[in-house]
């Protein structure tokens, strides 16, 4: 029952999703949206709040109807064969809830029963996923009276009952301590060396960037970027010098002055200029001189390896807006 | 379904597991019983306090305008105020699981659809026949008595049940269209209004004619006065022809709100995906 054995776990073309009664400028929430997911990989979404991405997935998991496009998830289209679909995936995080009344093994029961298990195989992985996740003796107490780290394995445990192929996760470990978030995360890895796709929405650049494998960044209901991490952050330049002059007045002339070591563009971003550069050291100490002989006044003067979000930044602003200096509401990247 | 497809979905599988996922969805229902006790016996005990209110604030007045004994009087009205309340209980869970995620997880689960709301509709009429038994209990005790044969008396407590069965799709209509539970506090208000424009409690005869016309339209009436009839109560001698035609209107009343009240449903849990 593995059903059609498709090259990716994801392929969605050009996915428009209107919302006709929301504000008009959250109309529209999906406008052109590509993904390819490959299988058995970690595959992390993107964006800030509004981008999209909540709505690409309810569409993905067929709880949203898409206005356009098309979207394969396991080889089953969304729209005409949604029941194939669901038998195939998870949701783990905001898109779908666990009965708080009930204890976490009831729960989990439940969604075995619903998932087409007979009650005893149900019963028998319920038990099976509260051992594994370390809930084995609270899985008879109900669910609100459990911590925020229980809460979040209960969560995951549920998006798991049958093994899905393809598991949605949305933010898995918000409110989690250091080891709670490393024992969602090896049970993740386990399921994705089990063959299991993952797809992870987070806000947590810094934990796309270590766990997946690939990343979309999701502007304005369409991917504006598309690669590994390392492939990004190569986009936007190896290493950045970033300059805070005191006055911006003297923008131009720092750009003049620091140019010859420039590898790329030299943008200004909220005041900054960011020069990228090949080496660290011999572009920060030649840039130092240079600025100090111009006697140009500073405020800052650092090299950065850029992060994600700075990607993000770069990325969005320039999808945003064709101008070099973005306007400032295309700088609020999730913390 | 498509040939490509490898499941066996022949339609007597599908309906044996959508009845299975129906009986999943009434198990979790029965099991919030459990969990949380007090709540659902104030639940079955609230028409019955409200009742003895009633008894205890109109009984003599109004038994003694009659000469006869008001309990035999409001105990029909009062079942179908038991059944009239179940509306809340309905709409109140279905708003609860649109607004807390848990349709999203049943949608996004390979059961039936179906099953969905039939284990909220099975849930809810055993838990509407618990809440009866709880009434006609107290009735017994506060000296209540049918006077009719036993096929009479059953067929009364057919109509109180179908009354049920209407007011749980306004209930679950209501319950998905509810932004909020303010909206749903707002519809338990409106449910008071609704209750005593009625021949529930009081003898529509003493109010005024355009309002006595309105109450006696009302289908908690119909049922009431109905039920009373069938049960052997003493009712008072409506005047319009909603009173008139009372059986038939307890017949045809709860059948025109399920007529309404079903595809509307059916059709916004389907627009839930729009």
């Amino acid at each position: 029952m593995r059903g059609r054995e498709p090259d990716s776990a994801i392929e969605a073309r050009g996915v428009r999703k209107k919302y006709p009664s929301a504000a008009p400028e959250e109309r529209s929430a999906l406008d052109g949206f590509d993904l390819t997911v490959a299988r058995g990989s970690v595959h992390g979404l993107l964006g800030p709040n509004g981008a999209g991405k909540t709505t690409a997935v309810r569409i993905m998991a067929t709880l949203l109807d898409l206005d356009a496009g098309e979207a394969r998830v396991a080889g089953y289209d969304v729209a005409r064969e949604g029941r194939q679909v669901r038998r195939r995936i998870g949701l783990v995080g905001q898109y779908a809830a666990v009965d708080e009344e009930l204890s976490g093994l009831q729960n989990l029961v439940m969604f075995g029963r619903l998932s087409r298990l007979s009650p005893r195989a149900a019963r028998h992985r319920a038990e099976e996923l509260l051992e594994q996740f370390g809930l084995a003796e609270t899985g008879p107490k109900r669910i609100s009276a459990y911590s925020g780290g229980m809460r979040r394995r209960l969560d995951l445990a549920a998006g798991l009952v049958v093994a899905p192929q393809i598991l949605f996760v949305d933010e898995p470990t918000t409110g989690l301590d250091p080891a709670g978030r490393r024992d969602v995360w090896d049970a993740i890895r386990i399921l994705v060396d089990g063959g299991t796709t993952v797809l992870l929405t987070t806000q947590y650049l810094e934990e796309a960037d270590r766990f997946a494998d690939r990343i979309s960044m999701l502007a304005h209901g369409r991917v504006v970027a598309d690669g590994t991490p390392a492939e990004l952050k190569a986009r936007v330049g190896s290493d950045w010098l970033e300059v805070l002059p005191r006055a911006e007045a003297d923008i131009p002339r720092i750009t003049k002055a620091v140019r010859r070591w420039a590898s790329g563009d030299i943008r200004t971003v909220n005041g900054r200029v960011r020069v990228p550069v090949l080496d660290r050291t011999t572009s920060l100490l030649g840039a130092a001189a240079a600025l100090q002989d111009a006697g140009i006044a500073l405020d800052d003067l650092t090299v950065r390896t850029p992060t994600l979000d700075e990607v993000f930044i770069q990325l969005t602003g320039a999808a945003a807006t064709d101008d070099t200096t973005p306007a400032d509401d295309t700088q609020k990247v999730p913390a | 379904m498509t040939s490509r497809t490898v499941t066996h979905d022949r339609p007597i599988d599908r309906l044996r597991r959508a009845l299975a996922d129906t009986w999943t969805i009434t198990l979790r229902e029965l099991q919030h019983w459990r969990s949380r006790p007090g709540v659902i016996v104030f639940n079955w005990l609230f028409p019955v306090l409200t009742m003895g209110m009633f008894i205890g604030l109109l009984g003599g007045a109004i038994g003694a305008a009659t000469g006869s004994s008001y309990v035999d009087f409001v105990m029909p009205g009062a079942f179908a105020m038991a059944m009239f309340f179940g509306l809340e209980a309905t709409m109140t869970a279905v708003c609860t699981d649109a607004s807390k995620g848990i349709t999203d997880r049943f949608r996004s689960l390979p059961m039936s659809g179906f099953a969905v709301v039939a284990g909220r509709c099975t849930a809810d009429m055993i838990n509407s026949l618990v809440s009866l038994a709880v009434v006609v209990t107290a009735g017994l005790l506060f000296g209540w008595r049918p006077d009719a044969s036993a096929p009479a008396i059953a067929a009364a407590f057919a109509l109180l049940l179908l009354l049920r069965f209407a007011v749980l799709w306004i209930g679950v209509f209501i319950g998905l269209k509810a932004t909020s539970q303010e909206a749903v506090a707002a519809v338990q208000i409106a449910v008071w209004p609704l209750l005593f424009l009625s021949g529930v409690f009081i003898d529509t005869a003493t109010m005024p004619r355009w309002l006595r016309a309105i109450a006696e339209a009302n289908p908690l009436s119909a049922t009431a006065t109905a039920a009373r009839d069938l049960f052997g109560n003493p009712g008072f001698a409506g005047e319009s022809w909603f009173a008139e035609n009372a059986a038939l209107l307890a017949v045809a009343w709860p059948i025109l709100l399920v007529l309404v009240f079903l595809p509307l449903s059916a059709a916004t849990y389907r627009h839930l995906r729009r």
